[in-house]
C-alpha cells in the first residue's frame, strides 16, 4: 500500500490521463468519420488524401508522432499556425494520439460501411435521399453496431498510448508515478513493485471502464434493433384500421 | 398526402405525347455483356406494364436504370416528359444531367425490391416516414398520419411499431410498398416483389398491388413470374429476351395467343412449373 | 511451425493421388488435381521465405556500435534544412537497424511465449486457465511504457540482477506482445469449424495427428497475418525503449542529436520518414498475405 499523499498524487495523474484520453478520443472519432467516409468518396482526390492520411497515421509509431507533434511541429509550423505555439504538452499530445486513433478508426468505419448490404443504399436512393442523408439515416446507424467493438479496443490502445505523453514532458498518471520512484526505490524491490502494481491496476481499471462503456452502448443498440419501448413508438389509432390477414 | 407535383394528367396524353416513361435507343452493358441494346419503350401515364422474359434477359436492369441504380451507356430516358440522365442546354442540345437534376426527376419514381431492403434499425412506420420528412420536408405529424394511413391500406396498421426483424416476409414487403408509396411517385417499379416470399404470403402482397392498380393514378412497371397475376393486372405485357423487346401487346395476345416463337417457348417453359 | 505444415499436408494428399488410378475402375481414371494450398504457391512462398530470411539475418547481425553525433553546425536562419536532414541519414539508419533488431528478437520471444500462454489458457484446469486469462488481459490492457519503467526500476532495485537495457527491451516487448500473440493463436484455433474437430473424433485420430494434420494447418492461415500485424505494431512500440531505457534506436538517435545541436525539426522528421519507409511496406506485405489467404478460403 502507498501513503494517502501518494494516492492523491496518482489520482491527479489519473485525472490528467483521462483528460488526455478524452481529447484524443474526440479528435480520433471525428477524424475516423471524416476520413473513413472520405476513403469511399466518389472524388478521386478525396480518396487520395484520405488514403494518405490513413497510411501515415497507422504507419508511424505513436511515440515518434508524439515527439514530432510536441517538439518539431510548433517550431516548423508555428509561424503559419500561431495557435500551435505555447500549447501545453497535454494538448499537443492529445492531438498526436487523436491523429493516430483517426487512422485506425477510419479503417474501422470504412470496413463497417462496406459491410452494410448494398440493398440498403439502393433503397435509400430509390427514396431519393441525398448522399449525406443516406449515410446519416441509413448506413451509419446500422454500421454503428459493427463499429463499436473494434472502436472499444482501439480506445483502450489509445488509453495505453496516453502514458507516452509523460516522456515528452507532459503530466499524467505515468509522470505522477515517476515522481514517486525515488522514494520507493529506498524500500527496495518490494517498494518498487508495490508502486507499479498500484499504477498498473489503475490503468487496468480505466481500461475495463472503457470496455464497460462500450459494452453498455452495444447493449443499448441491440435493444433498439429489437423492439423499441412502446412509449417511444407511434400511438396506434384503433380507428385507422386493423390487420387484415390472420 | 400527395407531395409531388409532376403528376401527369391521364386525359392529356396528346400534349407532346408526354409518356410517363420513355426509353429512346438505350444501351446498357456490364463489361463485355450487353444487357440492353437500342431499347425503345413508351409507358403511358397510368399504364400498367408487366415485363416477362427468361432469367438474365435484362428485366431487372430496365427497372434499375429507370431508378438510376445503374447508369445507362447511351440513349435517353424521360420520366413524365423530363429527361432523366440529361439536361437541356440553352442551345437546345442535351448535356449529362447534374446530380441535382437527377434527384429532381427521380423524385417521381418509387421502387419495390425483390428482397424488401427495409431499414432494419427503424420500425415499420419510421421506414415509411423517412423519405417524406427528410426528402420532401413534410412535417412529422403529417408524415405520421399519412404513414399510418398507408400502413392501414396494406393491412399493417397494428405492426407500425414493429421492426422488420419482427415481421414476416409478406408483411415486410407490404411495408416496403407503403414506404415507396409514401412520397406519391407517379411511376412505381416492382421487381419480382413476390418471388422471395412463401407461397401462402404471396396473396396479401398481390392484393395490395391490385389496390394500387385500381386507383389508376400510378404508372406501374412490374417484373413478375406470376403469369396469372400478369394477365389480370397488365394493360400491356412486354416479352423481353437478350436485351430486346420480342413481343408487346395486351395480355390476351402475348400470353394467350403469342405471335413469336420465342414467347411461346418461354411461356411453355414457365407453364411446366 | 510454418515450415512444418507443407510436409504434413503432403502426407495427407499423397494416398489420395495414388487412389485415383486404381485399375479396377477405369471409368474413374481421372487425373487428381494437385491441390494448390496457399503455402505451396510460389507467389506466397517466395515473399514469405524472403521475409523470414531477412528477419533471421536481422536477428543474427548486431548493429554497428558507436555514439550518435552530428558533426555539423546547422544554421540558425531557417527552421528546416535539407542538407542537415540528409547529413543525418546514415546515423538514422543505424538507429533504425537497432530498433528493427530489437523488435525481431522481442517478437521471437512473443511468438514462443504466446504459444505457451495460449496452451495454458486452453487448459481444462480452471486453476490454470483462469489466472492465465486474467494475466493476459492485464498485460494487454496496461501501457507497455509503464511495464518498461517497472522492469527498469525493478532491475535497478535488485542488487544481484543486472541486465543490459537492450535485453530488458527484448523481454518487455516479448512479454507484452506474447499476450497479443496468444490471442491470435486462440482465435486461429477457434476459427477451425466445429465439424473439423468432430470429424477428427469420428476418424478416431490420435491427438498428435489431429493437431498436426487437421487443426494447425487450418489455423495457420488465420494466425499468420495477425502475427504479421502484431510484428509491425511491436516495431512501432520498440522506440519506447529508447526513451525509457536509452537503448540506441531511432528515437535515441534523434534525442541525442537534438541535445547536441538544438535543432529538433530535422532529426524528428527524419526518424518519422525512416519509420514510414519500413512500416508501410511491412504492413503492405501483411495485407498481401492476408488477401492471398482470404482468396484461398473464400
Ligand atoms: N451489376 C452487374 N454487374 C455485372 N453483370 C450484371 C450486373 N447486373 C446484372 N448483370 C447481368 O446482366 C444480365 C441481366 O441481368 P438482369 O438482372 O437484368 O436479368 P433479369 O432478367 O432480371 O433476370 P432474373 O429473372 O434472373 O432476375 C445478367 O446476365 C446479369 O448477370
Ligand atoms: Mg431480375
Amino acid at each position: 500500500m502507498l501513503t494517502p499523499g501518494q494516492y492523491a498524487q496518482l489520482w491527479n495523474g489519473m485525472l490528467a490521463t483521462v483528460q488526455i484520453l478524452a481529447g484524443a478520443f474526440a479528435l480520433g472519432i471525428f477524424l475516423s468519420l471524416v476520413v473513413g467516409v472520405g476513403r469511399l468518396s466518389d472524388r478521386r482526390w478525396v480518396r487520395g488524401i484520405s488514403f494518405g492520411f490513413v497510411e501515415f497515421a497507422r504507419g508511424i509509431s505513436s511515440i515518434i508522432l508524439l515527439f514530432i507533434m510536441v517538439i518539431a511541429i510548433p517550431i516548423l509550423l508555428g509561424d503559419m499556425i500561431p495557435w500551435l505555439r505555447g500549447r501545453s504538452v497535454a494538448v499537443l499530445g492529445a492531438l498526436a494520439l487523436g491523429v493516430n486513433m483517426g487512422g485506425y478508426g477510419a479503417e474501422i468505419i470504412r470496413g463497417s460501411i462496406l459491410a452494410i448490404p448494398k440493398g440498403q443504399t439502393e433503397a435509400s436512393i430509390a427514396l431519393n435521399l441525398n448522399p449525406t442523408q443516406r449515410l446519416r439515416y441509413v448506413v451509419l446507424p446500422q454500421a454503428l453496431r459493427i463499429i463499436l467493438p473494434p472502436m472499444g479496443n482501439l480506445t483502450i490502445e489509445i488509453l495505453k498510448g496516453t502514458a507516452l505523453v509523460s516522456v515528452v514532458g507532459g503530466f499524467d498518471l505515468m509522470r505522477a508515478t515517476q515522481n514517486q520512484i525515488a522514494s520507493m526505490l529506498a524500500r527496495g524491490a518490494i517498494g518498487v513493485t508495490v508502486l507499479f502494481v498500484n499504477v498498473l491496476v489503475i490503468y487496468f481499471i480505466l481500461a475495463q471502464g472503457v470496455n464497460a462503456l462500450f459494452r453498455l452502448a452495444e447493449r443499448a443498440l441491440d435493444r433498439r434493433f429489437q423492439q423499441r419501448p412502446a412509449s417511444k413508438g407511434v400511438r396506434i389509432d384503433a380507428t385507422v384500421g386493423a390487420e387484415t390477414d390472420g | 398526402m400527395r407531395t409531388n407535383v409532376a403528376e401527369p394528367d391521364r386525359n392529356d396524353v396528346s400534349d407532346k405525347g408526354a409518356a410517363s416513361v420513355r426509353f429512346r435507343a438505350v444501351d446498357k452493358a456490364f463489361g463485355a455483356l450487353t444487357v440492353l441494346e437500342d431499347l425503345h419503350l413508351d409507358v403511358e401515364p397510368g399504364e400498367r406494364v408487366v415485363v416477362i422474359g427468361p432469367s438474365g434477359s435484362g428485366k431487372t436492369t430496365i427497372l434499375r436504370v429507370t431508378m438510376t441504380l445503374e447508369h445507362i451507356d447511351a440513349g435517353t430516358i424521360q420520366i413524365g416528359g423530363e429527361q432523366l440522365y440529361h439536361e437541356p442546354t440553352s442551345a437546345g442540345t442535351l448535356k449529362p444531367a447534374s446530380e441535382k437534376h437527377i434527384r429532381k426527376v427521380r423524385s417521381n419514381i418509387g421502387m419495390v425490391f425483390q428482397h424488401f431492403n427495409l431499414f432494419p434499425h427503424m420500425s415499420a412506420i419510421e421506414n415509411v416516414m423517412l423519405a417524406p420528412i427528410k426528402v420532401h420536408g413534410v412535417s412529422r405529424d403529417e408524415a405520421q398520419h399519412n404513414g399510418m394511413e398507408l400502413l392501414a391500406k396494406v393491412g399493417l396498421a397494428e405492426h407500425a411499431n414493429h421492426t422488420p426483424g419482427q415481421l414476416s416476409g409478406g408483411q415486410k414487403q407490404r411495408v416496403a410498398i407503403a414506404r415507396a408509396l409514401a412520397t406519391s411517385p407517379s411511376v412505381m417499379l416492382f421487381d419480382e416483389v413476390t418471388s422471395a416470399l412463401d407461397p401462402e404470403l404471396v396473396g396479401d402482397v398481390l392484393n395490395v398491388l391490385r389496390d394500387i392498380a385500381e386507383e389508376g393514378r400510378t404508372t406501374m412497371m412490374l417484373v413478375t413470374h406470376e403469369m396469372g397475376f400478369a394477365r389480370e393486372i397488365a394493360d400491356r405485357v412486354l416479352m423481353f429476351d437478350k436485351g430486346r423487346v420480342v413481343e408487346s401487346g395486351p395480355p390476351s395476345q402475348v400470353l394467350d395467343n403469342p405471335q413469336q416463337e420465342r414467347t411461346r417457348s418461354f411461356l411453355g417453359a414457365v407453364a411446366e412449373h | 511451425m510454418a515450415d512444418d505444415t507443407p510436409h504434413t499436408q503432403q502426407a495427407v494428399d499423397e494416398p489420395s493421388q495414388e487412389g485415383g488410378d486404381a485399375p479396377a475402375q477405369p471409368a474413374f481414371d481421372l487425373e487428381v488435381e494437385q491441390s494448390h494450398k496457399w503455402y505451396r504457391r510460389p507467389d506466397v512462398l517466395v515473399p514469405v521465405t524472403l521475409v523470414v530470411l531477412g528477419l533471421s539475418l536481422l536477428a543474427i547481425v548486431p548493429a554497428p556500435s558507436g555514439r550518435f553525433s552530428s558533426q555539423f553546425s546547422p544554421g540558425r536562419e531557417v527552421s528546416f534544412g535539407w542538407d542537415y536532414f540528409f547529413h543525418l541519414l546514415p546515423q538514422m539508419l543505424r538507429g533504425l537497424y537497432t530498433t528493427a533488431r530489437a523488435t525481431v528478437l522481442g517478437f521471437l520471444i512473443a511468438a514462443t511465449l504466446g504459444m505457451v500462454m495460449a496452451m495454458l489458457r486452453r487448459s481444462q484446469n480452471r486453476v490454470v486457465s483462469l489466472p492465465t486469462a486474467f494475466l493476459i488481459e492485464f498485460i494487454r490492457s496496461t501501457p507497455i511504457l509503464v511495464q518498461m519503467f517497472f522492469a527498469q526500476v525493478l532491475v535497478r532495485s535488485v542488487d544481484w540482477l543486472s541486465l543490459n537495457p537492450i535485453v530488458i527491451l527484448f523481454l518487455v516487448l516479448g512479454i507484452h506482445y506474447a499476450t497479443y500473440a496468444s490471442e491470435a493463436y486462440r482465435a486461429g484455433i477457434n476459427s477451425v469449424p466445429k465439424g473439423q474437430w468432430e470429424a477428427a473424433v469420428a476418424l478416431n485420430l490420435d491427438p498428435v495427428t489431429k493437431w498436426t494434420r487437421i487443426i494447425i494447418p487450418q489455423a495457420i492461415p488465420n494466425v499468420l497475418p495477425t502475427l504479421g500485424n502484431y510484428l509491425v505494431a511491436a516495431f512501432k512500440d520498440a522506440p519506447i525503449g529508447d526513451a525509457v531505457l536509452s537503448t540506441a534506436g531511432v528515437l535515441f538517435f534523434a534525442n541525442t542529436i537534438r541535445a547536441e545541436d538544438f535543432r529538433p525539426v530535422e532529426p524528428y522528421l527524419l526518424i518519422g520518414v525512416g519509420f514510414l519507409l519500413v512500416s508501410l511496406p511491412a504492413a503492405w506485405l501483411v495485407r498481401r498475405l492476408e488477401a492471398h489467404i482470404a482468396y484461398e478460403r473464400g
